[in-house]
């Protein structure tokens, strides 16, 4: 249950990191392991991934802290993800490793739209490894996201039972 | 403040801080936001922009533009309009509920009176005016982007929906990205020498290419190598490009001999000894099927679906060349063929169109069979050259799909079912 990782059983885990959209949100750890247009790639009524090739095909984004690389494929996919955030039924918090343009910007419109904001935060290589390990020992990781309009950022990881 | 290193000129001050107008801040502000996300240092102007927020994806995208509009903002530089989720010119084609056709509507009437050009095509560049080698725009669409920069050589950001519109009314995107040349290098070449020449005279045969290319490049640039230029045209590029976008997130591509930035930089040290990657025709064969998704061979072929992205009007002489001496299409079997308004009044005049739809083809055009329900519930079974549409069509609009050449989809369509010939993918 406890897998010998690089991370040792801490209580919780902390990283800083970049903002890209200022906001805050927690919710459980959602890490994409391949790219995914949020268009075509997801339903923008329910927030589920509804893309064949996806592994994480079926799963639902909704009150999730998403971890992913970057978007593939469409343009489109800033409005998806403005819509899913106006709906409710979008992700509580986003983690990217790349400065992903089209995801920052969904987030944004539905920023200045709907004073919703959803924080989506730039981690560095190192950020991103950590997360990984600390996600990948335990199911159920839970992450509070606070990014800050001064540009900083920090996600704090909590295991079950931690 | 989420940007402390992006310096403002004076007139871009004024923009953000309201003195242009309500609109033209809250347009300004997302450039802003965005030269943040980008880490740029300051803004630089374009010549155009090519508007993918004009397709319906929910409340949240006609809230952007109405409320644009309502704040008084227009654009500034000339302004092209992707497709939308409507065939205004066959009223009754598209089966969108009210729910979603009300909204579509009005989301089209919003962008025309931010100053957008009623073009509604996801091919800008098949028009007569097309941005220059060197200009920097703010294109959306990915497969417009990718086409832009690789095939045209302009600049342009990966930009989506709200921002094209705001760059287009403020006239400024973020100094950051495929603006800057250091970032339009190649990262990896991929050698194509195995693969035959006369198997790339197929658009279909460049979509499977652009699946292998879009997988393995990732966020990097990939160079061909080893094509014969005369072998290339716009279409193909097309076609490899559309499918690269949609199987991986690619933007730029080169192609040694034949892209503009390729013939530019030849004798560059800094395009050479890249890492390599042969592609080989069982990559292709591989990428061929993972497109056909869920099709059972056996199945009857209810449709054939061409023009995605739009067809253009050397692809509609293309089609009339492959029909002649052809029968008609089967009756249970409708061919598709989305193209622009502009493309269509050509291909009209010029008599391009006409064996097609003798045939019982129908043509779409403002939008794409693959983003809105045109197909019909019987339509099940579809084939098509685009890997785009390949890609795509499954979860859009719930169809299986077999990908294959135009001369396999054209035999198929007459036959009413699918008949693959194995020889033209070898």
């Amino acid at each position: 249950m406890n897998a010998s990782g690089t991370e040792p059983a801490l209580a919780a885990v902390v990283l800083a990191a970049r903002t890209l959209c200022p906001g805050a949100g927690s919710g459980m750890l959602l890490v994409l392991s391949e790219p995914l247009s949020f268009w075509g790639g997801t339903d923008r009524r329910t927030g589920r991934v509804i893309d064949a090739h996806h592994p994480q095909h079926g799963i639902s984004m909704a009150g999730r802290v998403l971890v992913m690389d970057a978007s593939r494929g469409s343009s489109s996919s800033s409005s998806v993800l403005a819509e899913q955030i106006r709906a409710g039924v979008g992700p509580a918090a986003i983690l990217l490793t790349a400065r992903d343009a089209i995801v920052a910007l969904g987030a944004l419109a539905a920023a200045e739209l709907y004073g919703t904001y959803v924080p989506v935060v730039l981690l560095d290589a190192g950020g991103a490894a950590r997360l990984r390990a600390a996600a990948g020992t335990a199911n159920g990781t839970t992450a509070v996201v606070t990014a800050g309009e001064d540009g900083t950022a920090g996600v704090v990881l909590s295991k079950p039972g931690g | 403040m989420t940007a402390p290193a992006l310096r403002l000129t004076g007139e871009e001050t004024a923009m953000l801080d309201g003195g242009r107008g309500a609109g033209t801040a809250m347009a300004m502000r997302m450039v802003v936001a965005l030269a943040g996300v980008l880490g740029a240092e300051r803004l630089i102007p374009i010549t155009g922009a090519h508007i993918d927020s004009c397709l319906y994806h929910g409340q949240a995208g006609l809230d952007f533009a109405q409320k644009l509009a309502g704040l008084g903002a227009a654009v500034t530089v000339p302004t092209t309009l992707n497709v939308s989720s409507l065939d205004l010119m066959h009223p009754g084609l598209v089966r969108l509920p009210p729910a979603d056709a009300v909204p579509a509507r009005a989301l089209m009437e919003a962008y025309r009176a931010l100053g957008a050009r009623a073009t509604w095509t996801c091919a800008p560049y098949q028009s007569t005016e097309r941005p220059a080698f060197g200009e920097d725009i703010a294109w959306a669409e990915s497969n417009a982007i990718v086409f832009a920069n690789s095939v045209l050589g302009a600049h342009t950001e990966r930009y989506g929906d709200f921002i094209d519109i705001c760059a287009a009314i403020t006239g400024r995107v973020p100094h950051a990205g495929l603006h800057l040349p250091e970032h339009r290098l190649p990262t990896l070449e991929l050698d194509c020498s195995a693969l035959s020449t006369a198997r790339l005279g197929e658009e279909a045969v460049w979509a499977a290419l652009g699946d292998v290319v879009g997988r393995q490049s990732g966020s990097g640039v990939p160079l061909l190598a080893g094509i014969d230029p005369a072998v290339v045209d716009e279409d193909r590029l097309k076609a490899l490009g559309s499918t690269a976008a949609s199987s991986g997130g690619l933007a730029l591509f080169h192609v040694a001999g034949v892209t503009p930035e390729a013939l530019a930089a030849a004798g560059d040290p800094a395009w050479s000894g890249l890492p390599s990657l042969a592609v080989t025709a069982a990559m292709l064969r591989t990428a061929r099927d993972e497109l056909s998704h869920g099709a059972d061979p056996s199945a009857p072929l209810d449709a054939v679906a061409l023009g995605t992205p739009h067809f253009s009007v050397r692809e509609f002489g293309k089609l009339a060349a492959a029909l002649e001496g052809r029968p008609a299409f089967h009756p249970g079997c409708t061919v598709w063929i989305n193209t622009s308004r502009e493309v269509l009044a050509q291909v009209r005049q010029s008599g391009l169109v006409q064996a097609a739809e003798e045939r019982g083809a129908r043509i779409v055009v403002d939008t794409c069979t693959y983003i809105t329900p045109i197909l019909g519930p019987e339509e099940r079974t579809v084939m098509t050259p685009s890997g785009k549409w390949a890609w795509y069509a499954p979860m859009n609009i719930g169809v299986d799909v077999v990908l294959g050449t135009l001369s396999e989809c054209l035999d198929s369509a007459c036959a009413g079912r699918v008949l693959r010939d194995e020889r033209q993918w070898d």
